[in-house]
């Protein structure tokens, strides 16, 4: 379990980096917290050829906040985004769901563009993006982009996001008014969830302006307008929800070594009525 | 036995004190001296290049451009390596009828598991070994696999070794009284249950690891070796790499776990090993974690279908079952992979007086990782069916499972006695430790906190072992079978010239606290503050011959030779004292470092002062004392087989019924080792064990697909439990010292492993039984458990 041998660059622009992934087209691979492309390349299923470390580009850290939104660098670390100081009143939901994202020592290297860039199914963060309409800012060599978190996750582990293209910051839309609910299913805190749902909504008598986004149920982490049309408007209590579920079977359920796919199907039902429960509680 | 009456109230005695252990600063400040930390000049580092099928002919291997990679050394395949090593057979005398066949450290013609060495490539470091591993070109015929144990012995089951003509590789049968007529008699109602146990493996912190050594001018190979059993492995290397047994020097220093997984004989090991001495150079070989999955020998794999009768006041009338067990495609060296089937056969059911048992037992060869000896052999398996059955029969006939207990355990008066399997027993307390684990417990409390639960839809369980531990075994485990393992410990103490006790054992320290108990005992039963004993364990140069720590033997074995060595030289110590200072032996004692009055306690001369005298100044002694400040003594096992411990468990779980998770509210532990010799050592040892225990209970499982790849190969996908859910772990003793010895130790290191599993499947099918239903599978993963209640 050692890696191949590699090439290591630490640019120390922006402009530089970009210019470094272009030239070694596909060879190139950017490490971030390193917390899941350094597994992988000791495992050998990554095998880049260059590394480019991105820790010097000051342009991808910090997090700034205007009167409608918070940019967070893509460098910024979980236990950056834990240690500001606007975390429960601004991003309630990722202040939230950020104790489950793994442990204190992953959480104290891994970022907020590592987890996007990776888009890892059952990874939290691009459920929380989703749920909370967030636009991802990538660049490249023909300048920046902005794309819709709707439109960034597109499978198994691939994104919008290209190789030779770096994700800058997320812009997240500030909410104040907005209800927020979380739950995912782990056997040990920590874990991957085995199935986990992240939800917004601007009211919740009844339930209006719903987002509701799923993780570690299917091969990315997704939406499904048809459940999200069928709780609107209504309470949100039991009986709500069973006529809602029926609306999960647009997701296609991925089964792996600790569950099926049709208990994974379960699954994603119990945590969204719990994360309702929750939240309506 | 006779021996000294007074070390146990003596006022300087250790015994019995949560004495801190003296490593656990060194290890805590990152001073451990593990094997991955030894870095010797012109060291080199081996990797293996592993068979990708479960069963496969070698047609052709090409080890050309590996050869020629950057940094390789040296490339060997299994026939190369063959020429230099023996192979080696894992069976045993006394376990009659066991076959396997010679097993090579490297395969050569055939490859029988996944992961099994087929190529060994040495090179200036681990990442340049890897590179050239890639570069080997194999050309492997794949041959179909018996991967299934339950079709292993099947007519169309590809047989694994040909000249067997069957896989079957051991059977055993036990029949006493008549099994037959007990469960035909009127009142008796019978439960059958197929229980299953799936592969779990020791995961130690410290991956397995050698650095082999071989000097050609003195011709000796040192290895330094994370492991449990140094003088095992100086045999093994010996017999198979060609060394003379004096010349091979085994050296253990710090091991981060072992479990027994680190007491085998694996291929990778044995090959740097050989490696060493063909380059006469230092060869480091650390398993990766990968490696550990695939290699580390595994565990468990059993279906036993069991049934026991019972009759309508709740008297067990009999037990019988059939265990089959898949243990990979050879019998593991040395201690073979027949034990675990016959521990079973040995142990189910032994606390309670049963009159009538049946047992077969079948142990099968299959295309997986080879299966061995592993915390608690054997015994999760038959807690699990013997208490599974008895609380299943408990609730059929509507009886409490504590009261069915209380009527059947053997009586605390009854000893010495046998078990059904024929078992000798001595001094177990099987009724105490239920009466106390129900009190500590408050026992009512929670029967009627479970019914108000239930109303909410809450549903709690609890579940409870009765259980026996096999520790301190004689020659009877392995050697009187051939095996060469010592089933005797030594004990050197030496006095120097300041007044310090140098011990040395040859029981190892794992991360357990032996050593710590090893002065514990010498300070206590010599007489010096503890702080003054220097403890040397895990180094076949300098220590005592001896078996090791394994077995639950450490204690109870080396701690008696520690005891008796201590002791006698102490009784030395005094006879030079009484000369030099005029006086009685009899009225001198040894206490806090110094020769004092046994009355007064009043200091008669420093043992510094005594030392000096005897080594610098020997002139002022009388001509005809030859004082000895050194003294050691050898412990074995005698007049049975094991030493038996005892002990009960509960569990209180909660079963979340729409998710099948389960949690683990509270355990509890009542535990009879004996001798007590620290008990904050013994708690973390029974907690340690528990949470073990609820890790093959709950979590920990070895997948194979139905080609015999293995599946789970990172910490990601193969779980294990985490702090963060482990329950209170409450741990309480009974002590009925052991007559076998002064010290009156026995085993504690594995009850909790061996009981925790029965304690939690109870616990959990008694939360499920509102809902009529029962899960006999373990781990209890959450998927089974919403299956069982036919949820998905
Ligand atoms: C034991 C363990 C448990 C874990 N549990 C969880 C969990 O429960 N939930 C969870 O969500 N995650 C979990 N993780 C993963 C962790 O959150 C990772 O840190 C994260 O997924 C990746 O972030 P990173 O900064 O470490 O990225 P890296 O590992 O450095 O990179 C990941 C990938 O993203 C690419 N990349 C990184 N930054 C950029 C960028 N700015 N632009 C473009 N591409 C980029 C890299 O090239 C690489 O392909 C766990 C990890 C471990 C080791």
């Amino acid at each position: 379990m050692k890696a191949p041998d590699f090439d290591y660059l630490r640019p120390g622009t922006l402009a530089e980096a970009i210019a470094i992934l272009s030239e070694h087209e596909g060879e190139a691979q950017p490490l971030a917290g390193g917390q899941s492309l350094m597994p992988m390349m000791n495992f050998r299923v990554a095998a880049p050829a260059v590394l480019v470390d991105l820790s010097a580009l000051s342009e991808l850290r910090g997090i700034t906040r205007t009167d409608t939104s918070v940019r967070i660098g893509a460098m910024t670390r979980y236990r950056e985004l834990a240690d500001w100081a606007n975390i429960c009143t601004d991003l309630p939901l990722i202040a939230v769901a950020l104790p489950h994202i793994a442990h204190d020592a992953i959480r104290n290297r891994g970022t907020i563009g590592g987890s996007l860039a990776l888009a890892d199914a059952a990874a939290e963060m691009p459920a929380l993006m989703l749920a909370l309409g967030a636009t991802i800012e990538l660049m490249g060599p023909n300048g920046t982009r902005h794309v819709p978190a709707d439109d960034f996750f597109q499978g198994f582990y691939d994104t919008a996001c290209e190789a030779d293209e770096l994700i800058v910051a997320v812009d997240i839309p500030l909410a104040p008014e907005a209800k927020f609910g979380f739950h995912e299913l782990v056997q040990r805190h920590g874990d991957y969830a085995m199935a986990g749902v992240a939800i917004k909504a601007t009211s919740l008598a009844p339930l209006s302006g719903l987002r509701i986004a799923f993780f570690g149920v299917s091969d990315r982490a997704l939406r499904v307008p048809a459940l999200e049309a069928a709780l609107d408007g209504t309470s949100g209590d039991e009986a709500a929800i069973a006529a809602a579920l029926p609306a999960l079977e647009a997701i296609e359920f991925e089964g792996d070594l600790k569950v099926s796919a049709k208990t994974r199907a379960h699954y994603a039902g119990v945590a969204l009525k719990r994360a309702l429960a929750e939240m309506l509680a | 036995m006779t021996g000294p009456a007074t070390i146990f109230d003596k006022p300087n005695t250790y015994i019995g004190q949560p004495t801190p252990r003296a490593d656990a600063a060194r290890l805590l400040q990152g001073r451990g001296r593990f094997v991955d930390d030894l870095q010797l000049p012109r060291m080199v580092h081996a990797a293996f290049f592993r068979s990708p099928h479960a069963h496969a002919r070698i047609l052709s291997i090409d080890t050309t451009a590996a050869r020629a990679a950057p940094g390789v050394v040296a490339v060997y395949t299994g026939a190369e390596l063959a020429e230099h090593v023996t192979p080696y057979v894992g069976v045993l005398t006394h376990l009659a009828g066991l076959r396997s066949a010679p097993q090579h450290p490297i395969a050569i013609d055939v490859a029988r598991w996944q992961g099994e060495p087929l190529v060994m490539v040495i090179a200036q470091t681990r990442a340049q070994a890897e590179d050239a591993c890639e570069l080997i070109e194999a050309d492997l015929e794949e041959l179909p696999p018996a991967v299934d144990a339950e079709t292993a012995l099947t007519a169309d089951a590809p047989v694994i070794h040909a000249d067997f003509g069957s896989n079957l590789a051991w059977e055993r049968k036990v029949d006493v009284g008549h099994i037959d007529n007990a469960f035909a008699a009127p009142d008796v109602t019978i439960v059958e249950r197929e229980f299953r146990f799936g592969r779990h493996t020791g995961v130690t912190l410290e991956s397995r690891g050698t650095v082999c050594d071989f000097d050609p001018s003195e011709q000796t190979l040192t290895m330094h070796y994370s492991g449990q059993a140094p003088h095992m492995m100086q045999v093994i290397l010996s017999r198979h790499i060609g060394v003379a047994e004096e010349n091979v020097r085994v050296i253990s220093n710090d091991v981060g776990g072992s479990f027994g997984i680190k007491i085998h004989t694996y291929g990778d090991e044995i090959a740097a090993a050989a490696a060493a001495k063909l380059l006469k150079r230092p060869v480091k070989f650390i398993a990766d974690r990968m490696e550990s999955f695939m290699t580390d020998i595994h565990a468990r794999d059993h279906v036993v279908k069991a049934r026991m009768g019972i009759s309508a006041e709740g008297s067990i009338v009999g037990i019988d079952f059939h265990d089959l067990t898949g243990v990979g495609p050879y019998s593991m060296y040395p201690r073979t992979s027949a034990i675990e089937c016959n521990q079973v056969l040995n142990l189910t059911g032994a606390p309670y007086a049963l009159e009538n048992y049946r047992a077969h037992g079948q142990v099968v060869f299959q295309n997986k990782n080879m299966m061995c000896q592993y915390r608690a052999v054997g015994h999760p398996i038959a807690m699990a069916v013997a208490d599974g059955l008895l609380e299943d029969a408990a609730r059929a006939i509507g009886k409490d499972p504590v009261e069915v207990r209380r009527r059947n355990l053997m009586r605390d008066d009854s000893y010495p006695r046998a078990s059904a399997s024929g078992m000798k027993l001595d001094d177990l307390s099987h009724q105490k430790a239920l009466e106390k684990l129900v009190e500590i417990m408050d026992y009512d409390a929670l029967r009627a906190d479970q019914i108000k639960m239930r109303e909410k839809g809450i549903y709690r369980g609890i579940g409870f072992v009765s259980m026996v531990e096999v520790t301190n075994p004689s020659p009877m485990f392995y050697g009187v079978g051939g095996a060469h393992i010592a089933s005797m410990d030594g004990a050197t103490v030496r006095l120097d010239a300041a007044g310090a006790l140098h011990v040395s054992s040859s029981i190892t320290e794992q991360g357990q606290g032996t050593n710590a108990i090893l002065g514990q005992i010498a300070a206590g039963v010599f007489g010096v503050p503890i702080e003054r004993v220097k403890v040397t364990t895990g180094d076949t140069a300098t220590v005592p011959y001896g078996g090791g720590t394994w077995a639950s033997r450490g204690a109870g074995i080396g701690g008696e030779a520690m005891l008796q060595a201590a002791h006698a030289l102490k009784t030395q110590v005094l006879d030079v004292a009484g000369v030099m200072l005029q006086s009685p032996v009899a009225a001198l004692d040894i206490r806090n470092g110094a020769v004092v009055d046994a009355e007064t306690g009043a200091e008669r001369i420093t043992l510094d002062a005594l030392a000096r005298t005897v080594y610098y100044r020997g002139n002022e002694l009388p001509s005809d004392l030859k004082p000895e400040l050194i003294a050691t003594r050898h412990y074995r096992v005698t007049d049975f087989p094991f030493v038996f411990t005892n002990g009960a468990m509960a569990a209180h779980v909660e079963v979340d019924t729409e998710t099948g998770f389960v949690k683990v509210l509270h355990f509890w532990a009542v535990e009879d080792c004996g001798r007590v010799i620290n008990p904050m050592l013994v708690d973390e040892q029974v907690r340690g064990g528990v949470v073990q225990g609820i890790g093959g209970a709950l979590y920990e499982e070895c997948l194979y697909s139905p080609e015999g790849q293995l599946l789970n190969t990172t910490m990601a996908d193969y779980i294990v439990p985490m702090a963060s859910e482990m329950p209170e772990i409450t741990v309480a003793h009974i002590e009925t010292p052991t007559k076998t010895s002064v010290l009156g130790a026995k085993g504690a290191g594995e009850a909790g492993t061996g009981g925790a599993p029965a304690a939690l499947l109870n616990a959990v099918n008694d939360a499920l039984s509102p809902m009529d239903t029962s899960i006999w599978q373990m781990p209890m993963t959450p998927e089974r458990i919403l299956k069982a209640l036919g949820k998905v």
